[in-house]
């Protein structure tokens, strides 16, 4: 049977690149990963790349070619993934099959998002594309709004608290602070995100990831070659996808994402693992009551205690399941096409021992978790580490 | 802007003026919008059209402080998860209601109301909003 494992990462800082072009940023992070892998360029056999929304944000399709050419690595295949804020997710998911099918044996996954060439208010709108445009963003919801919908309800079932929730982001900054990469490297308190005013009740501003410009990306190789040709590769040992209705209004439930539990779920069927076994998890925090959300339905803690879990330091970098060690997209910042690459990237460097001040200690087994809109999309990843060449 | 577009309008007359949607005789479930087929049943679905009532509850709310593209002058507006009497949620609008009687389990009615009026060369948007009812 064959298996994956990641041989090769590089990543943009994440932040306002006023300075930076999408092709410049994608580039970035390719050469980067290439150089990390220590390969040939020309050993690459194909392309995968995680883009959301270039169209609206800098009227560009065509990713995939256009990563392929920036990368200097005409004319092998590469193909833009997009599945909203999961497009990065997915996208290494399409890089992995492609692997485990046989057609590849090294291939590239890439994440870009260019968001502040527009306004707010058109990134919104670009964003917004996540959702139900027939009946969601047509009656004027915004993605803070749909969230909210969520954690109003997770408040009112569970006594889930605002303070909680901002527990979450104060986490998150302190995790940034240690990543040179992150866009907000500076610690918050909860009196910061308490009085940093309403965007949808009862959300804040201070519980919102912001708009980033960023790239990431890996180099994915079959685990047998991947050992001959790298100390510490990192394999995949999970790769999982669920989807669910685009709309809110089409849940199950406004507590709880199926296609996280689904997920989730079938990851640990596929790595004979149980939630008490990961070390440390990169989950989808695009807002505080997701990353409370992904906690409960990941497993981690019982549904309605994720809240409670968080005040209490349970996911803190010391605690007993640190949950975004990197600052999650709350704090590191959420380029969305890029953001579930550099979760892997992120997962890649702890299992390396490589994530300096922000080391898990001991890490060994990591898990990353990505959502597209308010939860129609979810994908899955569990990672090992394991040894190579010596 | 999409949400202008005259076909699209004219094509959503029933859904969003009458809140028309459909109803599998197979498995008693209600839809809205209109599914093209019942996701429970699938090909032993049996689909047909179907109004969905006008009154049903607010199950979540939200206060929307910051707006999307076209809704700035509207700030600060409700919207709410509101589940209609056939058990089917719709996402919503709430208003001509007073702030302190917007909250979960509240009972609302379907009102007729402008959505979107914000691309000058397309068409006036109409459909559903709510209020609360006491």
């Amino acid at each position: 049977m064959r298996s994956v494992s990641i041989i090769g990462c590089g990543l943009t800082k994440f932040g306002e690149h006023w300075e930076m072009s999408f092709r410049e940023l994608i580039a970035e992070a390719g050469v980067k990963a290439i150089e990390s892998a220590n390969i040939e360029g020309k050993t690459i056999q194909a392309i995968y790349g995680g883009c959301m929304a270039s169209g609206r944000l800098i009227g560009q399709e065509h990713i995939g070619a256009l990563i392929a050419d920036q990368f200097g690595l005409n004319p092998i295949p590469a193909t833009r993934v997009e599945a909203a804020c999961a497009s990065g997710g997915v996208a290494l998911r399409s890089g992995i099959l492609a692997v485990l099918s046989g057609a590849y044996d090294i291939v590239a996954v890439g994440g870009v998002e260019k968001m502040t060439e527009v306004s707010t208010e058109h990134a919104s709108f670009a964003l917004g594309g996540a959702g139900d445009q027939e009946t969601e963003l047509f009656h004027g919801a915004t993605f803070p709004s749909l969230y909210a919908l969520m954690a109003r309800r997770h408040m009112e079932e569970f006594g889930t608290t605002e303070e909680q929730m901002a527990a979450c982001a104060v986490k998150n900054h302190k995790n940034a602070c240690n990543n040179p990469n992150a866009q907000f490297q500076r610690a918050i308190t909860i009196e910061d995100v308490m009085n940093s005013g309403y965007v949808a009740s009862p959300l804040k501003l201070l519980d919102c990831s912001p708009i980033t410009d960023g790239a990431a990306t890996l180099i994915l190789c079959e685990t047998e070659k991947a050992k001959k040709l790298c100390e510490n590769p990192v394999e995949i040992i999970a790769s999982t996808q669920a989807s669910d209705s685009l709309a809110l209004t089409g849940r199950k439930s406004l507590t709880e994402m199926a296609a996280t539990k689904i997920a989730a779920k079938e990851a640990f069927e596929k790595a004979k693992l149980q939630a008490k076994d990961i070390d440390f998890a990169e989950v989808h925090d695009c807002f505080t009551i997701a990353e409370i959300l992904a906690t409960e339905d990941i497993g981690f803690f019982k549904k309605g205690e994720g809240g409670k879990a968080v005040e209490k330091g349970k996911t803190s970098l010391d605690g007993e399941i640190p949950i975004n060690p990197s600052g999650g997209l709350k704090a590191k910042g959420h380029p969305v096409g890029a953001t579930g690459v550099a979760q892997a990237i992120e997962t890649f460097l702890q299992l390396r021992g490589e994530a300096e001040k922000r080391q898990v200690k001991d890490a060994k087994i990591g898990l990353t978790h990505n959502v597209g809109g308010s939860g129609a999309t979810a994908v899955v990843h569990i990672y090992k580490a394991i040894g190579g060449k010596r | 802007m999409v949400h202008n577009s005259l076909p699209l309008q004219w094509r959503k007359y029933p859904e969003r003026y009458y809140l028309r949607g459909n109803y599998c005789e197979n498995c008693k479930t209600s839809f809205f919008p209109q599914r093209q087929i019942c996701p429970n049943c699938r090909r032993k679905g049996k689909l047909v059209e179907k109004e969905t009532p006008y009154t049903g509850k607010i199950v979540s709310w939200t206060e929307v402080s910051v707006a999307p593209f076209g809704f700035e002058n509207e700030t600060p507006y409700f919207l709410a998860i509101i589940e209609l009497e056939n058990k089917v949620k719709i996402l919503s609008q709430i208003v001509d209601s007073k702030k302190e009687k917007i909250k979960t389990g509240a009972k609302v009615k379907k009102l007729f109301r402008k959505i979107s009026d914000i691309d000058p060369e397309g068409a006036i948007a109409y459909g559903y909003k709510f209020k609360v009812v006491d």
